[in-house]
């Protein structure tokens, strides 16, 4: 069996030093490991950005594709090959600027993948420009005076948009984000991770200390029920989105694959091409 | 008795115009004649002028035809539009309705048939169609009797009630014209077909039959016209052999789902027409770069922009040669028939394995849409090769800690590397947009840069393999003139120079059906046979008329001929411009 070791390579990451994706980086490793994959059933599969380098860090199967499409090109691909678990990965910039349309048609149309967004809440390789994540009044490059547009709350645009499953991190928390990783993997059904990743160069709001005064855990209240969606609904609105934890799972609904009509169990991609001489026939009889 | 006519009906559009003549075409089609159809409408769904033309022939025919022999109208506006293209000794069939008028100058025999009121009395206003298919085989010399198996087809799941009552229409309709013009009937009584069965379908038909018996598996679309027919048969089919069909978002999501799909190992595709193309373009190039399989269909349609979205034009040729940013490796087909969308798209999706990069197939709207006979399709001709593909089944070498599979290896002299797919043991590696070494991990090395362009590059650069890259109808040694052509136009051409054949003029006949790469030698060798060479395209810059001179050169024989008011071109309109040139020297 694979331990976490198994998942790493010897490419030395191109982030800053500090960088909350190397917590990511770790947690996905932990998470494969502990949910008993091999290097070679697992295919990652990224965006464009410094986060959008992480599928070249693990060791098993990546895809590094354009920006913004790496939820088509994860779904695709899952579509092809329903044996391998497939990680869709990316920025903030990636999942809700460029890729947004992506984004909520993956959620509505339920393939059962993992999106985990690297949340930095700015646009970092292209040197401190405003996300869509960033909070209104936030100065950057492109905003030289205070952003004007209000920032999109994830996760309460997923529950909306009837999100399967919710959730959030942060990289200071490696437990807590490599078990919200874990449960994604084994939800069946697009799962959407948002995980809070400080850019230590250049938001210097947004720091690890500043989410250490600001997140709250659904696992520390008692009464949270992640089944309910108008509960999770009040508990993000209550706390500005920031909140971590598993905040929505509905078990019920099955995975777009499941739902299609005539679709296998094995892979597609291991399937006979051949139509068979009878088939054709009846094919083509239909245009005489 | 004659050889071949021309029918057309029109009225408003949803009138049930389609169908009618979908019942005429599929009853002639049983009976062994050639037929080719096409379209004229507009986007929207109710309301507007439609009409759709159909030629009948006992010999193969691939146009529209100049001129008109029969017209059947619902409304008084498709007698003003159309009437003009009848023959002096054609016939009208319109509906007593409307107390329909033939305009000034049309010497057409017009008959009323109370196609409505019959309809109305056979029990329902909606098969006036059918009393207007009738009168017209009374034209055409046929029996009603030969329409049962189309109207069983048809009708039978609505139960026998229904057919009967269509057949009753037909033949109530038939009769009236007998009665009405007695020993008047003029000749419009066709000949005997061969009888032979043949099959009767749309370019996208046939794209979409190809697709499934090359063993694509996975569609990922946004609907659009005029491709939209593609994904709307393999959401039909493709659940019964495991597949299906994903209507995206949009088509960005559409292309990259397709590569997502081609990286999988599943042979998959996407079509649609030019505003779609437009935004497939950045993938199309992460599909040459990261060397995985797409096939992408493009049915071109009128633009730019969204242009004339129902009309006639191969205005995207350029666009689909170089859109992309930087240089990839690319495969554009361009089929000219039916026929040639089936077996071409076959060879799309043995091409984009084989060569690992994206194949286009460009079709434009005559061609996807207009209906044509096919001879039967060959089963035997239905080959898959899957190029370098390792199989999940083959057991790979175990790689040493953090190395990497060469999945863009220099090793070979063609410059394809062995394909690996995720889910193989030993075969990890890297896939990204970013240029990259043999594993695929991103590389800035200038070496290892030109290596890899070159090696990407040069899988297609010394052509690809194509048994008929140029139709050719070349049989005169030293011709006055070669007319070249792509798509659609190639039934127009053939029938133009037919003509001018008799004229005594000694022409051959071009027609690109791979366009990238380009067919240059074999160009060239007509080229310089010809005096001068007219390019026939339906765009005002003339695309394939500068491709031409820029990889063949002979500027100064060839001349362009455009048409681009949303048309197909008519055999007249290039048998005169033809004449034109070689009597006059220039058009």
């Amino acid at each position: 069996m694979a331990t976490f070791k198994d998942f790493r390579n010897k490419v030395k990451p191109n982030w800053c030093p500090g960088c909350g994706d190397f917590s990511v980086l770790a947690a996905m490793q932990r998470a494969f490991a502990s949910s008993g994959l091999e290097p070679e059933d697992v295919a990652i599969v990224s965006g464009i950005g410094c986060s959008g380098r992480i599928s070249g860090y693990v060791n098993a199967y990546g895809f590094h594709g354009v920006h913004g499409r790496s939820l088509p090109i994860a779904q695709g691909l899952k579509l092809a090959n329903r044996d391998l678990t497939v990680i869709a990965s990316g920025g903030d910039g990636d999942g809700f600027a460029i890729g947004m349309g992506h984004t909520v048609h993956a959620i509505r149309r339920n393939v059962d993948i993992t999106y985990i967004v690297m949340d930095n809440q700015i646009y970092g390789l292209t040197k401190g420009q405003t996300s869509p994540r960033s909070e209104m009044g936030f100065k950057t490059k492109s905003t030289p005076n205070g952003s004007i547009e209000a920032s999109i709350n994830p996760m309460e645009m997923a529950l909306t948009v009837g999100a399967g499953f919710v959730a959030q991190s942060v990289s200071s928390d490696l437990k807590g984000l490599t078990h919200v990783i874990e449960e994604g993997i084994n939800h069946k059904g697009f799962s959407l991770i948002n995980v809070y990743s400080p850019c230590v160069t250049y938001n210097k709001i947004n720091t690890y200390d500043w989410f250490k005064e600001n997140l709250v855990s659904v696992n520390d209240d008692p009464n949270y029920d992640p089944s309910d969606r108008s509960m999770a609904m009040q508990k993000l609105m209550a706390h500005n989105g920031l909140v971590t934890g598993i905040i929505y799972q509905n078990k019920e609904r099955p995975a777009y694959e499941e739902m299609i009509s005539g679709f296998k169990e094995e892979g597609l991609a291991k399937q006979d091409l051949k139509i068979t001489e009878e088939q054709f026939n009846k094919l083509t009889t239909e245009f005489a | 008795m004659i050889k071949q006519l021309s029918w057309k009906v029109g009225g408003q559009q949803g009138e049930g115009i389609d169908s009618a003549g979908e019942i005429l075409s599929t009853a002639l089609n049983h009976k062994g004649y050639y037929l080719y159809g096409y379209r004229h409408f507009s986007s929207r769904i109710k309301g507007g002028h439609s009409n759709t033309k159909i030629r009948i022939s006992t010999n193969p025919i691939g146009s529209i035809s100049d001129e008109l022999d029969i017209l059947v109208a619902f409304d008084q506006e498709t007698i003003d539009l159309n009437a003009y293209e009848l023959i002096p000794t054609g016939v009208i069939l319109a509906d007593a309705k409307f107390n329909p008028t033939v305009p000034e100058g049309v010497s057409a025999r017009l008959l009323a048939v109370p196609f409505t009121k019959v309809a109305e009395e056979v029990g329902m206003a909606q098969m006036k169609n059918m009393v207007a298919v009738g009168a017209s085989t009374a034209l055409l010399g046929l029996d009603a009797e030969a329409f049962r198996e189309v109207i069983e087809e048809r009708f039978a799941r609505k139960g026998q009630k229904v057919v009967d009552k269509n057949m009753e229409a037909i033949a109530r309709g038939r009769q009236i014209v007998i009665d009405e013009l007695g020993d008047e009937m003029p000749d419009f009584k066709l000949e005997e077909s061969d009888g032979k069965k043949r099959l009767y379908m749309i370019g996208n038909d046939a794209i979409a039959l190809g697709a499934l018996a090359a063993g694509a598996r996975l569609m990922a679309a946004y609907p659009i016209t005029p491709s939209s027919e593609i994904m709307e048969y393999l959401i039909k089919k493709l659940p019964e052999f495991g597949g299906t069909v994903v209507q995206t978002e949009d088509e960005i999501a559409a292309i990259t789902m397709v590569i997502g799909a081609g990286y999988g190992g599943v042979r998959s595709l996407t079509a649609s027409a030019g505003p779609g193309l437009s935004l497939m373009t950045e993938a199309i190039g992460l599909s040459g770069m990261t060397e995985t399989p797409a096939v992408i269909v493009n049915t071109a349609r009128g633009g730019p922009s969204t242009g004339l979205p129902t009309k006639q034009e191969q205005g995207d040729l350029l666009a689909m040669l170089y859109s992309t940013h930087g240089e990839i490796p690319k495969i554009v087909l361009a089929p000219s028939t039916a026929e040639e969308c089936f077996y071409d798209t076959i060879l799309a999706f043995n091409l984009a394995e084989k060569y690992q990069c994206p194949v286009i197939i460009l079709t434009d709207l005559a061609l996807s849409l207009g209906k044509q006979t096919v001879e039967p399709l060959d089963y035997n001709k239905i080959q898959i090769d899957r190029g370098k593909l390792i199989g999940f089944d083959e057991e790979l070498p175990e790689l040493e800690q953090s190395q990497l599979f060469k999945r863009y290896g220099f090793d070979s002299e063609d410059g394809i590397s062995p394909r690996v797919l995720p889910g193989t043991k030993h075969g990890l590696h890297h896939v990204t947009g970013v240029e990259h070494d043999e594993t695929g991990r991103p590389s800035e090395n200038p070496e290892n840069r030109i290596r890899m362009m070159d090696k990407r590059l040069s899988k297609v650069a010394n052509g690809i393999d194509f048994e008929e890259p140029v139709y050719l109808d070349a049989k005169h040694d030293e011709a006055d003139l070669l007319v070249i052509g792509f798509n659609s136009t190639r039934g127009t051409i053939h029938e133009a120079l037919e003509r001018l054949e008799q004229d005594g003029m000694k022409i051959n006949h071009a027609h690109i059906r791979q366009i990238m790469p380009f067919p240059t030698n074999m160009l060239a060798d007509q080229m310089k046979k010809a005096k001068k060479v007219l390019v026939v395209e339906n765009n005002s810059t003339g695309q394939l008329t500068n491709i031409i001179k820029m990889n063949v050169g002979m500027a100064d024989k060839i001349t362009h001929f455009g048409k681009y008011d949303g048309n197909p071109f008519l055999p007249s309109e290039i048998y005169k411009q033809c004449k034109e040139l070689l009597v006059h020297g220039h058009i």
